[in-house]
């Protein structure tokens, strides 16, 4: 044992000998902690990544209104599967829509996937199916140029070109077709209108030789004048939805209101589980410096009586819970720079799918939430010690001492 | 009241403990003056209030009414820290239980009441020199409170008491838990403690022990009888 100094040091000496001689009951303590922190701080990564997904969608998309074909069962997601089972809009439709909105250029496009082949990699990619004149009006080439109205050249999106090593000038064997890869398109990040990264673009003309016409999967409205929003959505349902609902009109902030509706929803429901596991832990720690307390109720009326003041068996136990918060929130800290890394990584992988926007390692953000993850455990710790301690310091000496 | 005057004055104390059952009278008006320097024995029946009178007298507790001085202050009219400043600084207290803080080894135990008191300690000349006025072994002091025996720990609670030079040691059946032999070491202690200046004043059912006091009293139903 070492020597006891100072009358502060003896204190935090009882504090840590007494958790030491208990060991296997401090260490459950101690574990309540880990998982509180370690449940906020994974929760708060996991919704960090969750804004950086949506503050990405926000960004280039606040001009589009999309139309979509009414589906009874469809959320209105553009993203949601049941969208695909829905009818598709005819090209009269899409003339009416035209119409309809005037000045504002609309984009019919066609959503689909064909089989790729380049050398000796192949697989279903995405393919989007788009009038060649609409598309410098979604599209940006970044190397080569747009395709003329017939022929074989389709653009390839930054990603995937940049995966399977292609390039404007190179030849791809799509659905079966011999084709030339006119351009390749300028990464363009996760959006609500299309998303061209991972996928090919061809022309309609090219697509209806392949397959015969089809219906579009959807109509893209990209409107010059925000405030004119409103008015453009209106005089589409008005045209369209006379007399059934024939299709569904959205614009992107009511998509991303949707978004944040559900952000909302989660981080509530995430910071509830945080809130519970933090309440779990500190009721663990409440229950071991209630009973650390009355183990010890003959040693502080000992103490009172030789001369140890209130405050000092105050601040003895306050000691136990501090050290319990300290060790238990640390070890909670480490463990959730792990797991961050982990949820970091598959959030990449799975929500954002590759997209440039995703965070690739723990950020700045991340380190914020573990640290508020330490810093509520170490609190809510010295707070379920606060009246345990303070029980203690108000025992009568007399009634301490007798007790057995 | 000066230097000359009574360490300890009781003016008709009582104190009552109230209890569901209806109020214990522990002390019934007790008037009890104890002079610097006196070795005082209080004798009596179990529960007629001998540890009550020892607890007040080491500002453990309060009278009920009537007034206690110690050390000419009136210890109604202090507060709480104020009680444990004076336990700390001028009282020494023996137990029946000896009572030393199982976490803490000998050295530790002893020290204790002097770094409460002194915001410092270690193994300092006092520590060493209190444990050789109790006649504890050398080996013995890196040792906890539950590798000693009864006769041992009661040296060790003693030189506890003694750590911080108080005027007054209060003991409380000192040699209830030791056998006869062992008993008459830890008095004559006391006796010594007692020679050297130290107003000594100790709960006893024993005679033999209580011979060792210069004066007796006998409490009985709480009065002095
Ligand atoms: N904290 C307390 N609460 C209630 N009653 C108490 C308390 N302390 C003492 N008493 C009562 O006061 C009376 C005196 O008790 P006290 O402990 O002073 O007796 P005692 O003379 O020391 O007895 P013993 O020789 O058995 O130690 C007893 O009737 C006891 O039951
Ligand atoms: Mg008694």
């Amino acid at each position: 044992m070492k020597e006891v100094r100072t009358a502060q040091r003896i204190f935090l000496v009882f504090a840590v000998r007494n958790l030491r001689r208990h060991w296997v009951r401090s260490g459950l303590a101690a574990l309540g902690i880990i998982i509180g922190v370690l449940a906020i701080a994974s929760l708060g990564i996991l919704g960090n990544n969750l804004i950086i997904l949506f503050s990405g969608l926000v960004a280039d998309v606040s001009d589009t209104v999309v139309v979509t074909p009414h589906l009874a069962a469809a959320s209105g997601d553009p993203f949601d599967p049941r969208s695909a089972l829905a009818t598709g809009i005819t090209e009269r439709d899409a003339d009416r829509i035209a119409h309809a909105v005037g000045a504002n250029p609309s984009i019919p496009l066609i959503q689909t996937a064909e089989a790729l082949k380049k050398g000796r990699e192949s697989g279903y990619i995405p393919v989007i199916v788009l009038h060649a004149s609409d598309m410098p009006l979604l599209l940006s080439v970044a190397e080569g140029s747009f395709p003329p109205g017939s022929g074989r050249g389709v653009l390839i999106g930054a990603r995937l070109a940049h995966e399977l090593d292609i390039r404007a000038g190179s030849r791809i064997s799509l659905a079966g077709e011999d084709v030339r890869v006119v351009g390749v398109l300028e990464e363009r990040g996760l959006a609500i209108d299309i998303n061209p990264d991972y996928a090919v673009v061809v022309t309609h003309d090219w697509y209806t030789d392949l397959h015969g016409a089809e219906d579009y999967d959807r109509v893209v409205i990209k409107v010059a004048d925000l405030e004119e929003i409103p008015a453009v959505k209106a005089a589409v349902k008005d045209q369209m939805n006379r007399r059934k609902e024939v299709v569904d009109v959205q614009d992107s902030r009511e998509i991303l209101e949707m978004y944040y509706q559900t952000y909302d929803a989660i981080s509530i429901f995430l910071l509830g589980i945080g809130g519970v596991a933090l309440l779990v832990s500190s009721v663990s720690i409440l229950n071991v410096m209630i009973i650390s307390v009355t183990q010890r109720t003959q040693e502080i009326g000992v103490m009172r009586s030789i001369g140890a003041l209130r405050r000092e068996i105050l601040l003895m136990f306050l000691y136990e819970a501090l050290i319990l918060g300290i060790a238990g929130s640390l070890i909670g800290g480490v463990l959730s720079v792990v797991a961050g890394y982990a949820i970091t990584a598959s959030v990449a992988e799975t929500i954002f799918a590759g997209y440039g926007t995703a965070p690739t390692s723990l950020d700045a953000a991340g380190m914020r939430e573990i640290l508020t993850g330490i810093g509520f455990g170490i609190g809510t710790s010295l707070l379920a010690g606060v009246y345990p301690a303070w029980k203690a310091a108000h025992l009568d000496p007399i009634e301490a001492l007798r007790y057995e | 009241m000066n230097e000359e005057g009574p360490i300890i004055r009781f003016t008709g104390v009582t104190k009552v403990y109230p209890l569901p059952a209806g109020d214990v009278v522990a002390l019934d008006h007790v008037s009890l003056d104890v002079m610097p320097g006196e070795f005082l024995a209080i004798m009596g029946p179990s529960g007629s209030g001998k540890s009550t009178l020892l607890n007040l007298m080491g500002c453990l507790d309060t009278p009920t009414s009537g007034t206690l001085f110690i050390k000419g202050k009136d210890v109604g009219t202090l507060s709480d820290d104020e009680l444990t400043r004076l336990r700390r600084d001028h009282i020494g207290f023996i137990f029946q239980q000896f009572n030393l803080i199982p976490l803490l080894n000998v050295i530790e135990n002893v020290e204790f009441p002097r770094i409460l008191k002194e915001r410092e300690g270690g193994c300092t000349e006092r520590c060493l020199e209190v444990l050789a006025a109790v006649g504890l072994e050398e080996e013995l002091f890196s040792h906890t409170p539950a590798e000693l025996s009864g006769g041992q720990q009661q040296r060790v609670a003693i030189a506890r008491a003694l750590i911080n030079d108080p005027e007054i040691l209060l003991a409380d059946e000192p040699t209830g838990n030791l056998d006869t032999k062992t008993g008459t070491g830890i008095m004559e202690l006391l006796d010594e403690m007692n020679r050297r200046g130290r107003t000594v004043i100790m709960v006893t059912h024993d005679q033999n022990v209580a011979a060792y006091a210069r004066r007796r009293i006998t409490i009985v139903d709480g009065r002095i009888a």
